[in-house]
Formats: structure tokens, sequence, C-alpha cells
């Protein structure tokens, strides 16, 4: 295939809208899911490469508001990318080959050290092993917070928010889901607030 | 029963699950330790550790983890992982089809605003769960914590290194 010929199904996949094969939705993130560790947030910059750069099936713009939409929802986020990217290439059946890629290969690798991992457990070595990567695992998840205060706007006057939801949740064993819902209720009650004020 | 019990479980995991990654730690332990007892502290840490040196993300894998360790097959780990996924399958879906409505719904947006802050502590709260004598069993944990946070946080030093670090230390301190 010759760059001009390239070039122009680039065009006509934009112009069209739908351009992406089932098996080349599947495959695809079968290749995000086996090559992203961490998950949602790992996946992005190899997505906009793969799907945006190379592929074509999106532009930029698109592709953001899918993005602010899948981390705002409810569910896993890299679930909710292949839900939301898959449906918009193909529809339904896109969404299900889609999911089911990024889904697949963490699915087997896991299987795989669950199956192996609980007759390794006891292992003297294995263990020291664990001994040593617990602590840097809660260090790992506690070391990120100051950064995602700042990304989620939290002030002040805001602050007893996170800190009263982690008193609740991590001291006082509260189940978060109920967390989650006061915070969702307390949103829209704010909201209705302001919009009071100014009527 | 206890298959209906992972896939109500797995199902409410997936159905609360905002902010991602950590923020889902935090209620994932409320369930799966706490409650039910599927599985230990140390083991849940564990699984924590993996799922960071492994492809995926951590609401899959540890799905995949427990529906395996606590009915012994491979049709509670497909259940499990099934469940999980189901919200994003469902909502995500109403929400790519009715995009429009959606966006423009201020009350949606204040919801989700209301639910931002709270993810924040859930974070927190997940680290505070996890400080316990299984996770901390004496004074070099502690040092490895303070090692393992800064290096996180100052130096941004990549996640599967500091856990191939912390790894290394312990098979040369234990």
């Amino acid at each position: 295939m010759d760059r001009g010929l390239c070039q122009r199904q680039e065009m006509d996949r934009k112009e069209t809208g739908i351009k992406a094969g089932l098996s080349e939705l599947f495959f695809t993130f079968l290749k995000l899911g086996a090559f992203t560790i961490g998950g949602g947030y790992a996946m992005i910059p190899l997505i906009e490469k793969e799907l945006i750069d190379k592929k074509g099936w999106f532009d930029r713009e698109e592709f953001l508001e899918l993005l602010a939409l899948a981390q705002s929802a409810p569910g896993i986020i890299a679930m909710n990318i292949a839900v939301s990217v898959g449906y918009k290439a193909r529809g339904r059946s896109g969404m299900y080959l889609a999911s089911l890629g990024a889904v697949l290969p963490s699915f087997l690798i896991i299987l795989l050290i669950a199956s192996v991992f609980t007759s390794f457990r006891d292992n003297p070595v294995v263990e020291s092993i664990f001994k040593g990567v617990r602590p840097a695992v809660v260090a790992l998840i506690a070391a990120p917070i100051f950064r995602l205060a700042k990304s989620a706007h939290i002030t002040l006057k805001t602050m007893f928010i996170p800190i009263g939801t982690a008193i609740l949740v991590g001291f006082l064993g509260v189940n978060p889901v109920w967390i989650i819902l006061l915070g969702a209720i307390g949103g829209i009650v704010w909201f209705s607030i302001a919009k009071r004020k100014q009527t | 029963m206890i298959y209906w019990q992972l896939f109500i479980t797995y199902l409410k995991i997936g159905f609360f699950n905002f902010g991602g990654g950590y923020a889902m730690l935090s209620l994932i332990e409320h369930e799966m330790v706490l409650k039910h007892q599927w599985v230990s502290h140390a083991e849940f840490t564990d699984m924590v550790a993996i799922s960071q040196v492994t492809p995926g993300p951590i609401g899959i894998n540890m799905a995949t983890y427990v529906g395996y360790t606590v009915t012994g097959n491979v049709w509670g780990s497909m259940l499990a992982t099934f469940a999980v996924s189901l919200p994003s399958l469902v909502v995500m879906y109403a929400i790519v089809r009715f995009i429009q409505a959606f966006r423009q719904n201020k009350w949606i947006s204040a919801a989700f605003d209301g639910i931002k802050p709270v993810t924040v502590g859930l974070v927190g709260s997940a680290a505070i769960l996890l400080m316990n004598e299984q996770n901390f069993s004496d004074y070099i944990s502690l040092i490895i914590f303070g090692c393992s946070f800064l290096l996180s946080w100052v130096l941004k030093v990549h996640p599967i290194l500091l856990i191939v670090l912390a790894g290394l230390t312990g098979l040369l301190v234990y």
C-alpha cells in the first residue's frame, strides 16, 4: 500500500465514523490489556498512540470526552474505556469484544498466579520477599494522596471530606458504599443550595 | 451459596468503584477482609503488590484472585471477574448511548462533584486499613515504609521498581 492510499483510508475513517473491524478491536484491547501494568491510567497514553495516532478511530477531542466520562462513571476505569471505545467504534458487539480483550490477559495471568502462589506462599524465600514488599505497598498507596487532593481541587474548606472519609472508613470500619452515597447526596444538596442563592 | 455471595459482593465493588485503582481498595478490603474474611490483611497486601507488577486493572486482578482462592476453581474466578465488570458494561453503555443528555445534566455532575473528594479520602483509608501488624511486623518494615514513601512521593520512582527493590530488601534482611 502506498502512502497516499493509507492517508486516504485515514480520511475515510474519519469521515464515516465507523472504522474498526471487530477482530481488530478485540486484538487491540487484548494488546492494551497485556501491556499496561497498573490499569486504567496506565492505559491512556497507549490508547492514544494505538487508536488515535496509528488507527485514527477517534480524534483527540472525542477521546478526551470519553475518557472524562469513563473516569467519573462507576466501574473499573480500564473496563469503562474499553466499553465506551468499543461501543463508539462498532456498537454493542464492539463493546463486548473490546472489554473481553481488555480483561482476558490479566484474568489468565492472575489465574496462573493464584493457582501457583497459594502453594508457594509458605515457602520461606517467598515469605521473606513479601515481608519486604508489604510495607512498600502501603507507602505506594499513601504517597499519591497529596497529588490526588490537588487534582480533586480540595481546599481548606473541603478538606474535612477526605479526612472524615479516611477516619470513618479507615479507623471506624464504616462501609465505603455509605460514604460514596453520602458524597453524591452532598454534591446534589450543595448544588441546589447554590442554585437557589443565584435566583 | 458462596458463588452467590461472591457475585453480589463483586457486583457491589464494581458499582461503587469511583476514582479507580487505589480508591476502590478500601471497599475491596472492607468486603473481602473485614466482612467476609475471604483473605487475610497480609494476603490482600500481597495481592496489591502482585497487581502492581502484572498487567491489568487492580479490580480485575483482585476479582480473579479472590474468586479462585475462595472457591478453589476457575468458575469462581470467572464469576467474580464477570460480576466486577458488569456495572461498567451496563452503566458505561447507557452513558455513551445517551451521552448528550448525560453531559448536560447538572444534577448528575453535581453528584459526581460530591463523590470526588470522597475518593481522595478512600485512598487514605485504604492506606490506614493496611497499617496493621500483619504488614508491619517489626521496625525494619517501618524503615522500608518510610524509604518507599519518600522514593515514591519525592523521586516518583516507578511502582514496579519500588516493589522489586522492597522484595530484594526483604530477601536480604529476613
